[in-house]
């Protein structure tokens, strides 16, 4: 029986999985500088060890609800085809192992904004699992130059 | 990927390094045919190349190469004298040479592109004395033989007898002969054989004996590192400050000058002379203008002037595009230039050279130049502008109308160019290394085209503002000057024209950006009420000046530019990202960006319009800001706001006479007064001076002069008309403002007629020039 390894992480209690070779690495929350003028998405940037990586607020890109003050986001750090990106999450889960048989599509009645980044759902014993299209939720509208 | 053994590879390597030095030479020899030097040199080349290829088994490079060398042979013993078609036909074997070793680079093989027909023309070319001028080794300069003669190790005549077996069918080298024949150590040979590949760069360089061939990907690791430590270096150095520690103190001025110089030195690593972009158009012009029927002479100037690799790399097809353009559009064929009194030889002259950190690089033609009407009728045709926007330009705005996307004036399109795709691209790849490209031209005498880059890309100097709580970075490349204006001094130099405030530097209005608002992180009006400082960047950008005001200046640092991931490249005020001496992620600031976003560009070509177009002021309806005031009791008045400086009021006590004219002190300089009301016809004439003095203030080549008007009435923008029909003295026509009729005064003129026109404040000497 397959199965996927997924890296897990909650975002506004929504139980979010990234497949496991993506992610680079997890790490705690990074001092940012404001990026004005870009999408809302984008919180800004980090230093990653020398490296200038973009964040972006999963919360924003999923239109959740802001994160209340006082909670520090973490950084999952996935790789893209245009270097390394990382995620703005409430809080890091599990790697956790989901075999193909729990897998199901995403249901339709998602709202069209949070469903095109969305995979697909995997019915773990415990709760759902939400697989994240990180191609998606990385590419934002470029921003637009007023 | 086909892996190659070492040997194939460097044969790959020196072959089309020979080969780039073969164009160049080639078309060398085509001025001088009779210069010895030359010819052995490509003899020796064609020659190395043929040799090397039998020993690696590439039988068809070698058959192709022979059949050169034999031309060639002929060529220098002085047999046979170079035409243009044997030229043509060495030039073609160089490309098929360099097409095959393109082949054995990417496949290993020599590929399947059949040479009988290049063959055949170069045996032709030796007019069937090919028998009697077999390839001579012995008789090359230098050649294996002569070095083993040299090194006593064989004589003369063992290397004539090798030769003559050679001759005679063995196929083998005259050094393998030798080897056999006269007990040469094998090693010796090898020897040899470097000390020629040695020779044969010495030709091109002569320090290629103490460099060596490095990837340029370590290249760029080692840039990057450096980088990276040049970063942490700033950490350290800012971490310093605020430890007592004399040892770290002391290592850490050891560390910071070592970084610098290492920065330097991988840097200069980089650096490659300009001149290996330009070895290739001698050859690219000369194709040109034999395919054209033209004759063009180009020369080059400043071939050393060194560059970063990666800009070399990004210049290259740039550079080649205005080359071709130049040769193709710019230079006129021979009948035409000799009846516009040109000798019939066009000349493209390519200059490089180092001014304030960047780099200048300039081709001029001598050809026909560009004719700015035609450009402009042009641009109409091809809906880039409407007839009156084109009828606004000046002649600089309309030669830049070439580098517009979809723009091309070739009246045909040749093979070359001429299909509109060009010179835009030119002008964004250039733009993208940060550079700028300008053109300039006079009808009939030639175009230039002026291309303005950085010396590097990497690493570069930035000044640090705050804006915000922000920390941005600034290329010191567009930074000008830094201003502070502190108290009283800012509501006095800092005025708000709608708003949009403007700071006076050395009598110029030099339009502000507020950094604050241009990145959207405040909403709030930018005033100068309340503020006890305003410091002011004045920045240059496509040759344009304005400030932007930051809430703090500073540093400067070096700053690593990292480019910006795609979700933010569409920014147009950022050109990348760098990190900090603390460690955090700053934005640098892209100043044309900024400029441009911040509507500063658009603004000065309106400017620029309005001052192509000043005193005959433009037919057509078109929305403009005009200043409305009323001279004597009855006259209404309109001059476009952007022609004035400044509105002032003055009492009438504080106006003195210097000879005849009455002045004020304005600004510790001595402003003349002119009376409207006494320079205009019709006008009312009051005899009586109204207290206080309502005064236009004028910029008349850098200095104030104040037009006396009885009443500023406002300040309106719209669409006017102008009717030139009215002709009152220094009227340049009417327009309905306001729903009523009123004269367009032509300032140029008022002040000619004030007597003004040499007018030096400091000298009040034009103050009897009417009285």
């Amino acid at each position: 029986m397959a199965t996927q390894q997924f890296c897990t992480f909650y975002v506004n209690d929504l139980y979010f999985g990234v497949d496991v070779l993506q992610v680079q690495e997890v790490i705690r929350s990074l001092q940012v500088t404001r990026v004005p003028l870009a999408p809302p998405a984008v919180n800004g940037l980090i230093n990653l060890r020398g490296q200038i990586v973009t964040a972006i607020d999963l919360r924003t890109r999923l239109s959740l609800a802001p994160r209340p003050e006082g909670v520090e986001p973490m950084n999952v750090v996935v790789r893209s085809d245009d270097g390394a990106i990382s995620l703005l999450v409430d809080e890091i889960g599990d790697v956790i192992e989901a075999s193909d048989e729990s897998y199901e599509p995403t249901p339709e009645t998602l709202p069209p904004s949070a469903k095109i980044l969305i995979n697909g759902v995997y019915k773990l014993p415990s709760r759902l699992l939400l697989v994240l299209d990180t191609a998606r939720a990385t590419a934002l509208e470029p921003a637009s130059a007023k | 990927m086909h892996e190659l053994d070492e040997i194939t590879r460097e044969f790959l390597v020196e072959s089309n390094e020979g080969l780039d030095q073969l164009d160049r030479d080639l078309v060398a020899l085509e001025q001088r045919p009779k210069d010895q030097e030359l010819l052995a040199r490509i003899f020796r080349c064609v020659h190395t190349i043929k040799g090397t290829c039998g020993f690696l088994g590439l039988k068809k490079l070698e058959s192709v190469s022979h059949v050169g060398e034999n031309l060639l042979s002929l060529l220098r013993d002085g047999v046979r004298d170079l035409t243009p078609e044997r030229t043509s036909a060495l030039l073609q074997l160089v490309d098929a040479l360099r097409q095959m070793l393109g082949s054995i680079e990417s496949t290993g093989a020599e590929g399947e592109v059949d040479y009988t027909a290049l063959i055949a023309r170069l045996t032709a070319l030796q007019e069937d004395q090919a028998a009697s001028s077999a390839p001579d080794e012995a008789g090359s300069p230098k050649n294996m033989g002569d070095h083993l003669v040299e090194r006593g190790l064989v004589t003369q005549d063992d290397v004539r007898e090798a030769a003559e077996r050679q001759l005679s069918g063995d196929p083998r080298h005259i050094g393998e002969i030798l080897v056999e024949q006269a007990q040469v150590p094998p090693q010796v040979i090898a020897e040899v054989l470097e000390t020629q590949a040695a020779e044969g760069s010495r030709a091109a360089s002569s320090v290629a004996d103490s460099t060596i061939r490095v990837d340029v990907g370590l290249l760029d690791r080692l840039m990057n590192l450096v980088g990276e430590l040049v970063l942490a270096r700033n950490q350290i150095l800012q971490h310093l400050t605020t430890s007592a520690d004399h040892t770290l103190g002391a290592t850490s001025q050891r560390l910071n000058l070592i970084t610098t110089e290492l920065q330097e030195g991988v840097m200069k690593t980089r650096m490659q002379p300009i001149g290996n972009v330009w070895s290739k158009f001698p050859r690219v012009v000369r194709d040109l203008a034999s395919s054209c029927g033209k004759q063009i002479r180009l020369e080059m100037e400043g071939k050393e002037t060194e560059l970063d690799k990666t800009i070399i790399e990004a210049i290259k097809d740039p550079l080649t595009h205005i080359v071709r353009n130049s040769a193709d559009h710019g230079i006129e064929a021979p009948d035409v230039r000799l009846a516009r009194g040109k000798p019939a030889e066009g000349r493209i002259f390519m200059r490089a050279f180092h001014e304030g950190g960047q780099v200048n690089i300039e081709i001029s033609d001598d050809g026909g130049g560009i004719d700015p009407a035609v450009i402009k009728q042009k641009a109409v045709q091809k809906g880039l502008l409407t007839t009156e926007q084109a009828g606004r330009l000046n002649d600089r705005e309309a030669f830049n109308l070439i580098f517009a996307p979809g723009f091309s004036t070739a009246a045909k399109v040749t093979n070359v160019s001429g299909r509109g795709v060009g010179m835009d691209v030119v002008k964004t790849n250039i733009e993208k290394i940060g550079g700028t490209v300008d053109v300039n031209s006079v009808t009939g005498q030639g175009t230039t085209l002026r291309i303005r880059i950085p010396l590097t890309l990497a690493i570069i100097p930035g000044l640090i503002v705050t804006s915000h709580g922000d920390r941005y970075a600034i290329p010191q490349v567009s930074l000008l000057e830094l201003v502070r204006l502190e108290g009283e001094e800012i509501g006095r130099s800092i005025e708000l024209i709608y708003g949009a405030p403007v700071y006076r530097l050395r009598g110029n209005l030099l339009p502000l950006v507020v950094l604050n608002h241009a990145l959207g992180c405040t909403a709030e009006r930018w005033d100068v009420a309340g503020r006890e400082a305003v410091n002011v960047v004045v920045l240059q950008a496509d040759g344009t000046q304005f400030g932007l005001v930051v809430d703090e200046i500073n540093d400067t640092e070096e700053i690593v530019v990292k480019p910006l991931a795609k979700q933010l490249k569409g920014i147009a005020a950022f050109a990348g990202a760098t990190i900090m001496g603390d460690g955090k992620v700053a934005l640098i600031l892209d100043v044309g960006g900024l400029a441009q976003q911040s509507g500063v560009l658009q603004s000065e070509h309106d400017r620029a319009r309005t001052e192509a177009t000043a005193g005959t002021a433009s037919d057509d309806g078109d929305r403009r800001t005009l200043l409305l005031f009323r001279a004597g009791q009855d006259r209404r008045l309109a001059v476009p706001l952007s022609e004035i400086a400044r509105l002032e009021e003055f009492p009438v006590a504080s106006t003195e006479l210097a000879g005849t004219r009455r002045v004020v002190q304005y600004r510790g300089e001595i402003m003349p007064l002119v009376r409207l009301d006494e320079i205009l016809d019709g006008v009312t004439r009051h005899n009586e001076i109204e207290d206080p003095i309502q005064v236009v203030v004028y910029a008349h080549r850098g200095q104030s002069i104040g037009l006396m008007v009885d009443q500023i009435t406002d300040i309106v923008e719209q669409q006017i008309v102008v009717d030139r029909r009215s002709n009152g003295r220094a009227v340049a026509g009417s327009a309905v403002v306001q729903d009523r009729v009123t004269d367009l005064l032509d300032i140029e003129a008022v002040v000619g007629l004030a007597g003004l026109n040499h007018v030096d404040s400091r000298v009040p000497a034009g103050a009897g020039a009417e009285g």
